[in-house]
């Protein structure tokens, strides 16, 4: 897949949040790229600020509250700058979203069919009844059995995979270039997870959409993702391939995560199985981050005098040049990586 | 092997009715929760159960608890009938046997100190008298789940989620149980607390003897814990054996096709991978399909899957029982008058 003009460019995003505890810096300093018919997969644990950073891009987040700065180049357009009625515009055609609760997020007192009805005529002006023509053709090309009938029912009439399916048909309704999707499958059983994402990578087949994929899964991760993005405590730790940062991660925190997950390829033969590797402690509060490495208060490693005090740049890993380009560099925030020991160039080359 | 079964359930049923929306609210049906349910589970074991939510996973692990009224069958607990007992030999049974709740976050009470909440089981059962003795057990048991006993005057919004599994675990041991149903137990939590958690419950089970009942869907974490694997499907055990056997190389095609969906964190072995992508979604336990339950959706079906309810028998590897016919046709046919006619609101 060749990767021209990135479709989604997003530079130093901030975010910081107003709390009863203090200002919390959900998001700090988070740059990546999106192409078209690319699937990035953003990865890290609850409060690593992985949905705070997608919610803040398309202006989800409680004005009063929640402080963004940074660049969100959508198609060479800043998300973040932009008045409110081009936001609107762009929110469906520009990105479709869909949320992890599939429950919440739909209008319980509306039929299915109203509600792609209204996404749709929010956007193209078209008759009622066309629009709900597409609305029965794209229930049915998300795969929902029966579309003619699905599209007159209400939300609690279906199942959770259903109305997840159905969440994807409203993010689709206006083939947006680029598709968010926050733990879209998480509240779903494996096999209707399998069905999900096989459904959006054949939509990606077929539009060439862009795809932000969040997940704390790191095996739909290996699945999906073109290229894999490591947060902790609002930063990105690791970014790179799919196949680097899972076969050949370089931050001493992904390589616990991957360390942390038992194998279903091993069963227990008698007990004898050795304790899962774990990550001592828990993450950050985000009112209250550590200065330098923000992952050092649970490091195993630790080798660096610098680790408690400098925050380390994200930088490439040895043995990878600069010369790969975006699409392929493989870059870790760490005094530690492991395979190479001292990291290599910074990005910036200050 | 019946003296080293600790757990035993036999035709275990659990039916919810369902009543209509007239005037009387009759009974029109019932939601089959449990239906049906032969499982042994020996003592010192860990037996993980697996299914798809609504399978009745949850149902069936209260049921042996008898923290829901079994409708049919029966369940015995080191060989006294469970759903026999009185209030008094059920007080007996709570002590013996405790759960372990999914949400950590739910199942402790907001207002009580983390000692208040341990140290309830100790009086309700009359366990240790005396104040400073209640005490100084609860610091032991805080000790055991790898917690600080001087933690013992906190609430539980001052914990994480892991930290507050483990106070729910140490609830569920202060009257020294045989058995634990952990109920995903591990699902609230983060991989490497989750970790944190799995290795604790190893080594619980390794310190104390204890036999676990172990119900997830997250299939590498119960191929990790388990010594035997039992997947439910709609109400029904439909394959039991030794984990490795069940997880390694299933002879139930439900088996084959939940293990195939289980996204694996190796991106070569990902994309090479022959996945069994089920149709459809799981019937409503309310209309259960004729014979064999799993046959609307099963790539495999053949004639006498609709006549037929498959019963458990010998398939794979030692000790690994499946009810499906392509192992041969056993079972019960199907009576003219099932009572398929329950009202269905499916599409």
């Amino acid at each position: 897949m060749t990767v021209t003009a990135p479709l989604l460019e997003v530079e130093d995003l901030h975010v910081r949040l107003r709390t009863p505890r203090g200002t919390a810096s959900v998001v700090n300093g988070l740059s990546y790229t999106v192409g078209a018919g690319e699937t990035v997969a953003v990865v890290g644990e609850s409060g690593s600020g992985k949905s705070v950073s997608v919610l803040a891009l398309l202006g989800l987040l409680p004005a009063g509250v929640a402080t963004v700065t940074g660049r969100a180049l959508l198609d060479g357009e800043d998300l973040l700058a932009m008045p409110a009625d081009r936001l609107r515009q762009l929110r469906g055609p520009g990105v479709g979203m869909v949320f992890q609760d599939p429950m919440t997020s739909l209008n319980p007192v509306l039929t299915v069919g109203r509600q792609l009805v209204e996404g749709i005529r929010a956007h193209v002006d078209v008759p009622k009844a066309v629009a709900r023509r597409r609305a029965v053709e794209l229930l049915g090309e998300v795969g929902l059995p029966g579309p003619e009938k699905a599209v007159d029912r209400y939300p609690h009439e279906l199942s959770g995979g259903m109305r997840q399916r159905v969440m994807i048909a409203i993010a689709l309704s206006n083939s947006p270039a680029l598709l968010i999707a926050d733990e879209a499958t998480t509240a779903l059983d494996v096999t209707v997870q399998a069905q999900i994402i096989d459904l959006v990578q054949r939509l990606q087949a077929d539009h060439g959409t862009g795809v932000v994929w969040i997940t704390h899964d790191l095996g739909v991760v290996a699945g999906i993702a073109d290229r894999v993005l490591v947060m902790y405590g609002g930063r990105c730790v690791e970014d790179g391939t799919v196949d680097d940062v899972l076969e050949r991660p370089a931050h001493p925190y992904t390589r616990g995560l991957l360390g942390a997950l038992p194998d279903l390829a091993v069963a227990r033969a008698d007990g004898g199985l050795p304790d899962l590797a774990t990550v001592p402690g828990t993450p950050p509060a985000p009112t209250d981050l550590p200065a330098g490495c923000v992952f050092w208060p649970r490091c195993p490693v630790r080798a660096d005098p610098r680790c408690e005090t400098e925050q380390p740049p994200l930088a490439h890993v040895r043995g990878q040049s600069r010369d790969f380009g975006p699409s392929l560099a493989h870059r870790a925030a760490t005094w530690c990586a492991e395979d190479g020991g001292a990291p290599g160039t910074t990005e910036e080359d200050r | 092997m019946s003296d080293d079964v600790l757990v035993s359930a036999r035709g275990l049923q659990v039916h919810f009715p369902v009543r209509g929306s007239g005037l009387l609210r009759r009974t029109t049906g019932a939601v089959r929760a449990v239906d049906g349910v032969d499982l042994d589970i020996r003592r010192g074991e860990t037996l993980g159960l697996v299914g798809e939510s609504g399978c009745g996973k949850s149902t069936l692990g209260n049921a042996l608890l008898r923290l829901v009224e079994p409708t049919g069958g029966s369940v015995t607990f080191d060989g006294t009938d469970v759903t026999g007992l009185s209030a008094r030999g059920l007080r007996d049974l709570r002590r013996r046997a405790g759960m372990v709740f999914q949400d950590p976050f739910a199942s402790l009470d907001p207002r009580r100190t983390v000692a208040q909440t341990v140290a309830e089981p100790l009086e309700v059962h009359g366990l240790r008298s005396g104040k400073r003795e209640r005490a100084a057990r609860v610091g032991e048991l805080l000790e055991l789940v790898g917690l600080d006993p001087a933690v013992a005057g906190r609430y539980p919004h001052e914990f994480s989620g892991g930290q507050r599994q483990r106070v729910g675990i140490a609830r569920a041991l202060a009257g020294e149980p045989d058995f634990l149903v952990c109920d995903e137990a591990i699902a609230s939590l983060d991989v490497s607390v989750q970790a944190q958690v799995l290795n604790l419950l190893r080594r619980l089970q390794r310190r104390l003897g204890l036999t676990y009942l172990f119900i997830s869907h997250d299939l590498s974490a119960v191929r990790y814990l388990s010594d035997r694997i039992a997947v439910m499907y709609l109400g029904r055990v439909v394959e039991v054996g030794p984990a490795a056997a069940v997880g390694g190389d299933p002879q139930m095609p439900y088996t084959q096709a939940l293990l195939s969906a289980v996204p694996l964190a190796k991106p070569a072995e990902e994309r090479a991978r022959e996945r069994i992508v089920l149709t459809g979604d799981v019937p409503s336990p309310a209309a259960v399909p004729s014979g064999c339950r799993f046959r609307t959706r099963c790539p495999y079906v053949f004639e006498p899957c609709d006549r037929v309810d498959p019963a458990l028998q010998p398939a794979g590897a030692a000790g690994q029982v499946a009810a499906c016919h392509l192992h041969g046709v056993v079972g019960t046919p199907v009576a003219q008058e099932q009572d398929a006619a329950a009202p269905s609101r499916r599409p």
